[in-house]
């Protein structure tokens, strides 16, 4: 469904230099019975962020009032494991907008793609960057330039390009999404079909 | 002329059209969909105003959620059940066939596709679930999806993606005794980690592969996602055209014959680039079994937790993390650690070889007493063939419990939950934290390891109990 148009975002970030987080973390499978899009945040990392009776654990990132912000930045090989897109939904819904990685898992990052949360890839060196000035300023603001494909940490200016295919970036700021494309093209899909 | 690899030809014979500077608008043979990963997808539909395009193309049942125990009555859970129902009611307005709990091929998606001979050489195929890479085992391009694509293709039988890189993984030579499919995949993927492949489709080659029944090729192509790959597949050859031949769905008369030219020509040209190529001696390749919580975290079930060394930063503490998470520490030999539970079920090694194996291996022996075992049959059709052929009695003398088909403890949405702390040996694919319940310690490994570790109660090498 449309969403949110996405083209320059400034934000405090959330770091989580864990490498490969899967989406069993992100969203556990007992979370995802709903049968409606509605209120997966709560859930986001649920059993890091609480424990079994369900009391906040002090040493998640997430509960630490020292962090916060649209941006989620991520450790290595982020989002890997199964394809539900609940884990999107879950980090959408908490209020993320952007997560920024040295490395994407492929099904995760499509689905980013395709809700309106952005995904930046950016060199290990630049993600070190981040976490090391997010730990020594927790205040320190990031700026996600979608039209010029920068991301830029404000406090120090330094900053990286990022890659993200044409259509793909004019989807996402005009909150476009691919079924409206497909039905656009439907007579063609309809003949290509038909020669099946 | 051009050289081609054989997911070339599938996939350039799939493209509607090429969005410049963007994806491929890429058609969908067949789609699969279940309770889980669907709701969603049709809720928006609806509020788009559209219907499902070619309702022939995609078929349903219900396996995530699914309680494995009473599956002729109402489901308790009442989420789970909504779901279920949500199914049912989407099926039946949109004229979906639907393979309901309880009837001749209910199971998981990833068995009955085959199963039913829906799963066909050159097709393209989906579903709301990684593990649809299985299918890739009969040479399609099968690969898992989000909701939000799953809402697309029932809207227009279509996705937008970008043509994977392409590697070639071979596994040259014979295996040993004791080593099965699930080994060759734990092993690739400990060597290449588990985002080895990402932004590859894997095709699997060499005479190891070739050599591999249908249901030990699903196995390989199953776990394709767990070292990051879009999927793999297996060029078609007389074993996928024996398994097939005869199936519901499998072309018939002349038709099969027409389907078999075709596919013959589904393989790799001579000479065809691959942007990776990779190739493993089978005979390296010994019982493997997961330590870790990501399915690249494996060693070969006599060999020791790696250490540290070398590692450092962020990589370092992931990695404690993760052990501390199971228990261990580096260093330390696998073999002989106390077990809890075993798990012989999933859509990697759910099938009625698994279950054969398993039996054949148990027989006249009893589970060691600390040890809890479950068999989860994928399908009603394995359970059925499970019970005719005398597998089911001679598992439960052993001391098994037998449940019905379902995804079950694979990933413990229903009540087939690993308590907190205890360890499990596991046929299924991810051992991520809590994966198989709120603080489960998963181990992965193949059905005869998993069967040896029912009978000694600990990790064990099945080659040792072979000799008995
Ligand atoms: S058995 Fe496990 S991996 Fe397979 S479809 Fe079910 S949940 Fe997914």
């Amino acid at each position: 469904m449309a969403y949110d148009k996405f083209t320059v975002l400034q934000s405090t970030a959330v770091p989580l230099p864990t490498e490969n987080v899967d989406t069993d973390q992100i969203i556990p499978a007992r979370f995802l019975k709903a049968t409606e899009r509605e209120g997966f945040g709560d859930n986001l990392f649920r059993d890091w962020r609480y424990d079994v009776e369900g009391n906040p654990k002090k040493d998640f990132v997430l509960n630490d009032r020292t962090y916060s912000g649209k941006i989620l930045v991520a450790g290595k090989n982020f989002g890997s494991g199964s394809s539900r897109e609940h884990a999107v939904w879950a980090l959408y819904d908490y209020g993320f907008r952007c997560v920024v990685s040295s490395f994407f898992a492929d099904i995760f990052k499509n689905n980013c793609l395709n809700i309106g949360l952005l995904p930046v890839t950016v060199s290990p060196e630049f993600a070190d960057i981040l976490f090391a000035a997010i730990a020594k300023d927790p205040s320190s603001a990031l700026e996600v330039n979608l039209p010029q494909q920068r991301i830029t940490l404000l406090t120090t200016g330094a900053s990286e390009s990022f890659d993200i295919n044409e259509y793909k970036k004019d989807n996402m700021q005009h909150g476009f999404d691919d079924i409206d494309y497909l039905i656009n093209i439907s007579a063609e899909i309809e003949s290509f079909a038909a020669s099946r | 002329m051009e050289k081609n690899t054989l997911f070339d030809k599938i996939w350039d014979a799939h493209v509607v059209k090429s969005v410049p500077a963007g994806p491929d608008v890429f058609f969908i043979d067949k789609h699969f969909i279940h309770e889980v990963t669907s709701p969603v997808a049709f809720l928006n539909l609806e509020k788009r105003g559209i219907g499902v395009k070619y309702p022939h193309r995609t078929i349903a049942t219900p396996d995530h959620n699914v309680p494995t125990v009473d599956q002729d009555q109402t489901i308790k859970d009442k989420l789970s059940r909504m779901q279920v129902e949500r199914l049912r009611e989407n099926c039946a307005k949109y004229g979906i066939e639907l393979h309901d709990l309880g009837s001749a091929h209910h199971g998981i998606v990833h068995v009955i596709g085959p199963e039913l001979g829906v799963t066909q050489p050159g097709m393209t195929i989906v579903c709301g679930d990684s593990h649809t890479s299985t299918h890739g085992a009969f040479g399609a391009i099968a690969f898992g999806i989000g909701t939000s694509e799953v809402e697309m293709v029932l809207a227009t039988q279509c996705i937008m993606q970008s043509k994977a890189k392409k590697m070639r993984i071979s596994v040259e030579g014979t295996l040993g005794k004791g080593v099965t499919s699930k080994d060759i995949i734990l092993y690739i993927i400990s060597k290449i980690s588990a985002a080895g492949a990402t932004g590859y489709f894997v095709e699997y080659a060499g005479s190891a592969i070739q050599s591999l029944s249908m249901e030990a090729r699903m196995t390989i192509c199953n776990m394709s996602i767990e070292m990051g790959a879009r999927g793999g597949l297996i060029a078609p050859d007389e074993t996928t055209f024996a398994y097939l031949k005869g199936k519901q769905y499998a072309p018939k008369g002349a038709d099969w014959d027409k389907a078999v030219a075709h596919w013959k020509t589904l393989k790799t040209d001579e000479g065809a680039i691959f942007d990776k190529e990779l190739v493993f001696e089978a005979a390296d390749i010994e019982p493997m079994i997961t330590y870790g919580t990501n399915p690249g975290m494996g060693i070969k079930v006599t060999g020791t937790i790696p250490s540290t060394q070398g590692m450092e930063g962020s990589n370092k503490t992931s990695y404690l993390k993760s052990l501390d998470y199971m228990g261990f520490v580096p260093g330390e030999a696998v073999k002989g650690k106390l077990v809890d539970y075993v798990f012989v079920g999933s859509c990697t090694n759910g099938r009625i070889e698994d279950i054969r194996a398993v039996a054949q291996f148990v027989k006249g022996h009893q589970k060691a007493d600390n040890i809890t075992a479950w068999i989860v049959p994928g399908s009603r059709e394995v359970e059925k063939m499970a019970h005719e052929e005398g597998l089911v009695k001679i598992l439960e003398d052993a001391g098994f419990e037998l449940r019905q088909p379902g995804c079950s403890a694979c990933l413990a949405m229903n009540d087939d939950k690993i308590p907190s702390g205890k360890y499990a040996v596991s046929t299924s694919n991810r051992n991520f934290e809590g994966r198989q319940g709120p603080g489960a310690r998963t181990m992965l490994a193949s059905p005869l390891t998993v069967a040896a570790v029912a009978i000694t109660g600990r990790i064990t090498d099945p080659r040792e109990v072979f000799g008995n």
